[in-house]
């Protein structure tokens, strides 16, 4: 499948030689993303595909400083974007490219969308974060992990014991009963989903479910894509992109 | 984003390659508007604490691409911006920039990054009220860091763009090519250009009178509460380049 840049793209990249898969999952904190992603990864490689795994916050360059600052709770809204944007842009030179070179399949468990939703309800310009992302590579496949926030609560209170202050918006909300900011600032995020999904056109899963039902739709997507691998089925999958939103916003 | 609000304070920033003497120029200018009473702050290029130690990492390890040399100093920028530029220039203000995004323009244009995605990448920032270009011929910018300076680091010297092995050399060949994009630069974004081959007192005057005639100075009197003095901190004068 040839690979595509959504912009200008990285300077000085032959996206020419990129073979291999992207594969993006998408969905909140608490909706299954990383045991997803898990059991995807033992799927392919079971079947012989090598696999590996980007993330945010993970780079070399600026991934510890970016946890450092978080907790600080320093940040302003377009320092924050642009952190994140060389913390992207580092693992997508120095880990997505040489492994999509190498012809793996690479799982990012998150990619460029969370950011703008993110950064688009911290007040960002939609259109300038979608520029600065010009550098990033079009995945092969897009999945959102659909769960609703009441449920996202319920798992993370039941792992956690308590509620992420940034899962909570509390930079925004400020003041006020964590429950309620993490409830409201999911619903905004899942808006900003809503355009999102439709956008670039991601098939939407229900991460409500028993994990298993889950990974066995995922799987079945994913056999849809892997198809494209061969030389004979060199076709963009389009997923029908059906948004069921959970919540009445 | 927010460009459009009432702003009160002004922007003044100065632009040019290493060794034209614009932070020697931009001091000066710090000192007089002090002296006259007026409320100003000064800011340079990277110096933001946040992604300082990331930054200098990436540098010493050689791990920053031009899109990742790029960001990192937007996230830099952007913090000043953030944090101290805008409130201060909302707070009615003379904020003195040494160097602002235009040296992201050139340096990144140099290092093949897009020029439109650069100059995007920047457009939340308010551009500068008046930028001075200090402008000497290359040979003498050279003559005056390499004399003083013979250790050039790394990306200071362009190396990751491979123009030459010889970091000398390398450097050379580096500041020709953002001497080029300043040249292009000039009328786009309305540089003042300073010729920076006279006595350092003879541009003083010369940026002092465009910046009495272009900003109401009055307007910026600091307000009348007794001010610690011993913030004169760009004292004695230094010479070479923050980079």
């Amino acid at each position: 499948m040839s690979k595509r840049w959504y912009g200008k793209g990285l300077p000085g990249f032959d996206i020419a030689q990129l073979k291999g898969l992207l594969v993006v999952i998408e969905g909140p904190d608490g909706s299954g993303r990383s045991t997803q992603s898990a059991m995807l990864r033992d799927w392919l490689e079971r079947q012989g595909y090598p696999t590996s795994e980007i993330g945010l916050k993970r780079s070399t360059l600026v991934g510890r400083e970016l946890e450092e600052a978080l907790r600080g709770n320093t940040l302003h809204p377009l320092t924050f974007a642009l952190f994140y944007a060389t913390d992207f842009a580092d693992q997508l030179e120095h880990s997505l490219i040489p492994a999509l070179r190498a012809g793996f399949v690479v799982i990012a468990d998150r990619y460029i969308y969370t950011l703008m939703a993110r950064n688009a309800v911290r007040g960002v310009d939609r259109a300038w974060i979608r520029d600065v992302y010009g550098m990033a590579l079009v995945p092969d496949a897009l999945f959102y992990l659909d769960v609703s926030p009441q449920m996202l609560a319920e798992r993370s209170l039941r792992k956690q014991g308590g509620l992420n202050y940034w899962e909570s918006g509390m930079d925004i909300y400020r003041a006020g009963d964590l429950y309620q900011s993490f409830i409201h600032y999911q619903k905004r995020i899942r808006r900003e989903f809503d355009w999102i999904i439709k956008e670039y056109k991601f098939a939407v899963i229900d991460g409500d479910r028993d994990p298993s039902a889950v990974q066995e739709e995922l799987q079945s997507k994913m056999r849809l894509v892997l198809r494209s691998l061969k030389p004979s089925g060199r076709r963009k999958i389009v997923f029908k992109s059906v948004s069921r939103r959970k919540t009445a916003l | 984003m927010g460009r459009t609000d009432s702003i009160s304070g002004r922007l003044i920033a100065v632009e040019g390659l290493d060794g034209s003497g614009k932070s020697t120029q931009i001091r000066l200018l710090k000192r007089w508007l002090e002296l006259e009473g007026l409320k100003v702050y000064f800011t340079e290029w990277n110096s933001s604490s946040i992604v300082k130690r990331a930054t200098r990492r990436g540098k010493k390890q050689h791990f920053l691409t031009p899109t990742t040399f790029s960001l990192i100093h937007a996230t830099d920028f952007a913090d000043r911006y953030e944090t101290q530029v805008l409130p201060l220039l909302r707070g009615g203000y003379l904020v003195l920039a040494d160097r602002y995004f235009y040296t992201a323009f050139a340096r990144d244009a140099v290092r093949g990054c897009d020029r439109q995605w650069v100059r995007r990448l920047y457009n939340f920032a308010r551009p500068p009220d008046l930028t001075f270009l200090f402008e000497v011929p290359l040979e003498v910018a050279l003559n005056r860091i390499l004399a003083g300076r013979p250790q050039l680091k790394y990306y200071e010297a362009g190396m990751d763009l491979g123009l030459a092995d010889d970091p000398v050399e390398c450097f050379k060949a580096f500041q020709g090519l953002i001497s080029e994009e300043y040249k292009h630069m000039r009328k786009e974004f309305s540089f003042i250009c300073i010729d920076a081959t006279q006595a350092p007192e003879v541009q003083q005057q010369k940026v002092r009178e465009i910046v009495r005639r272009m900003i109401d100075l009055p307007k910026y009197k600091a307000p009348p509460v007794p001010v610690l003095q011993g913030n004169a901190g760009a004292w004695p004068l230094s010479l070479g380049s923050k980079t």
